[in-house]
């Protein structure tokens, strides 16, 4: 059963990573690109992709990182956790990026490299 | 969520975009926190002032937010990228990161803040009574507040506490409420553990843990690693509280953190045996701390540059009571409104290791500052790096 987070719809290639992400630490602001060597994603960039990742990690200014991402058109077009946490909650929701939170078998379901579209208005919310 | 009219009204912008703003995010975090209301707190502490970590996007942001936006309740800032009675001293930081770094101060005391500049409020003011709803972005401060200050907070985001800055009020969450379930302990299976053990045993717990986990095998220790362990958990996970218990009987889960645990974590943020300078501080010393290096540094001096973070007031504090002179005599060089992680005062083109006893610290300044870290606790920083 998925939960909205913020409301919205996109359409995208997933980015799937096992690691709980530190925007703030492993995330260039500018860019979007992996930077932290530990990550299974490390030198990939996030942006326009569908993130999928399990929570967000670490510094409470991540969420400005969200933001900083959002402006330099460097984003994702959407967010898909298993958890949700405060710092990418709230930077979805002031970068008007569309985020789900999602149970631990969708999760599962989901393949890196698919193209999916999500729309938090519709029945089934992603496909 | 809940909300009254008023809320609703707000969410939909009839006060105004900025509230609305904010009452979106406060929606979008009680969702997430599975709330089902928002509930009054008393004081909120934001993140999200340092130019090096907020950027241009950021900058603009604040100043744009700032024309309208107020804070409602007793607010709180934490560190900046530098010290401005300090700035001359370092000839790298260009004069477009002063020009925004004092452009975000600029805006945050316009909107009302307390211009603190501190990642440890509660070593500047006294803590309100218990079971107080606060909101503090800061991550060692909210787990400081919900673990050692019977204090209730969410460990917010610098958005979240933003929002509820300017609304006075946040979600309903379950780290909000009287009771809370703790699934997990953590077994502490070394003796004698100093400052910098206690910031690893954090930092696992932060990873293993989910919002909240008990700590057995060790009893509550001084302040310098009371922080040590809100630093290093804050920087790892999600976990927002800890408590230390006699027993683990009560939870389901048990793990031991033992010597094999702290190894992994210490060659994790570990890259190097030598510094090329030190800093102490992160979270920002208190009192007690600068009073315990000046009594450490009697007779003795730095063998190299070593920068001591506190807040402003702990600074003023310690002057009054002359704990400075012998930190300054020994070389240290005092720096405040600032802090270790992710000041542009340690650049990759001057420095290429540092030697600290905070594993915040090193979290950082190995990935986000991009230097060597050599960890050592404080005593052995003394034995080593001073004559």
């Amino acid at each position: 059963m998925s939960k909205i987070i913020v409301q919205g719809k996109a359409q995208g290639t997933v980015l799937k990573t096992s690691n709980p992400i530190n925007f703030l630490g492993a995330v260039d602001k500018q860019t979007g690109v992996i930077r932290d060597k530990k990550y299974d994603i490390f030198e990939k960039s996030i942006k326009d992709s569908i993130l999928v990742f399990p929570h967000g990690v670490g510094s409470s200014v991540g969420a400005f990182t969200i933001y900083s991402l959002k402006s330099h058109h460097s984003a994702p077009v959407a967010m898909i956790c298993q958890k949700a946490d405060l710092t990418v909650a709230s930077g979805c929701a002031l970068a008007n990026i569309p985020m789900i939170v999602v149970s631990t078998e969708e999760f599962d379901s989901i393949q890196n490299g698919k193209e999916i579209t999500l729309d938090t208005k519709s029945e089934k919310i992603f496909n | 969520m809940e909300l009254t009219s008023e809320e609703k009204d707000a969410l939909n912008g009839k006060q105004g975009e900025t509230l609305q703003t904010a009452y979106r995010i406060l929606v979008a975090t009680g969702e997430a926190t599975n709330a089902d209301r928002l509930v009054p707190i008393e004081w909120a502490h934001l993140s999200g002032v340092n130019y090096n970590t907020i950027g241009d996007a950021g900058e603009e942001f604040l100043r744009e937010i700032s024309k309208d936006a107020r804070v409602k309740v007793k607010t709180t800032v934490n560190p900046m990228g530098f010290d401005f009675d300090h700035i001359s001293e370092f000839k790298h930081i260009d004069d477009e990161f002063v020009q925004k770094q004092a452009s975000i101060r600029d805006s945050y005391i316009k909107m009302g803040v307390d211009p603190t500049f501190s990642c440890t409020p509660y070593d500047i003011f006294d803590l309100p009574e218990k079971n107080t709803q606060v909101s503090f972005a800061e991550s060692n401060a909210a787990i400081f507040a919900n673990s050692l200050g019977d204090l209730k907070t969410n460990k917010e985001s610098a958005f979240s506490a933003l929002a509820s800055a300017i609304t006075g009020k946040s979600p309903y969450s379950d780290l909000r409420k009287d009771e809370i379930t703790t699934p997990m302990t953590i077994r502490m299976k070394m003796d004698n553990p100093s400052e910098l053990d206690f910031g690893m045993l954090g930092f696992f717990a932060g990873k293993v843990g989910d919002t909240s986990v008990n700590i057995s095998g060790v009893s509550k220790p001084n302040r310098r690693s009371c922080k040590a362990l809100c630093g290093g958990m804050g920087t790892s996970g999600t976990c927002a509280k800890f408590q230390f218990v006699d027993s683990d009987e009560n939870t389901s889960e048990k793990v031991d953190f033992g010597k094999e645990e702290m190894n992994e974590i210490f060659d994790e943020l570990n890259t190097t045996d030598k510094g090329d300078l030190i800093t102490l501080g992160s979270p920002q010393l208190g009192l007690e701390e600068i009073s315990d290096l000046s009594k450490m540094l009697k007779g003795r001096s730095f063998k190299k540059r070593c920068m001591v973070f506190c807040s402003r007031a702990v600074q003023n504090q310690a002057r009054n009571l002359d704990y400075t002179n012998e930190i300054e005599r020994a070389g240290g060089e005092i720096l405040s409104d600032c802090c270790t992680c992710l000041t542009p005062l340690i650049d990759t083109n001057e420095t290429d290791s540092v030697t600290t006893n905070s594993i915040k610290g090193a979290y950082y300044l190995k990935n986000s500052t991009g230097v060597g870290v050599n960890l050592k606790p404080l005593s052995k920083i003394i034995e080593d790096e001073t004559q």
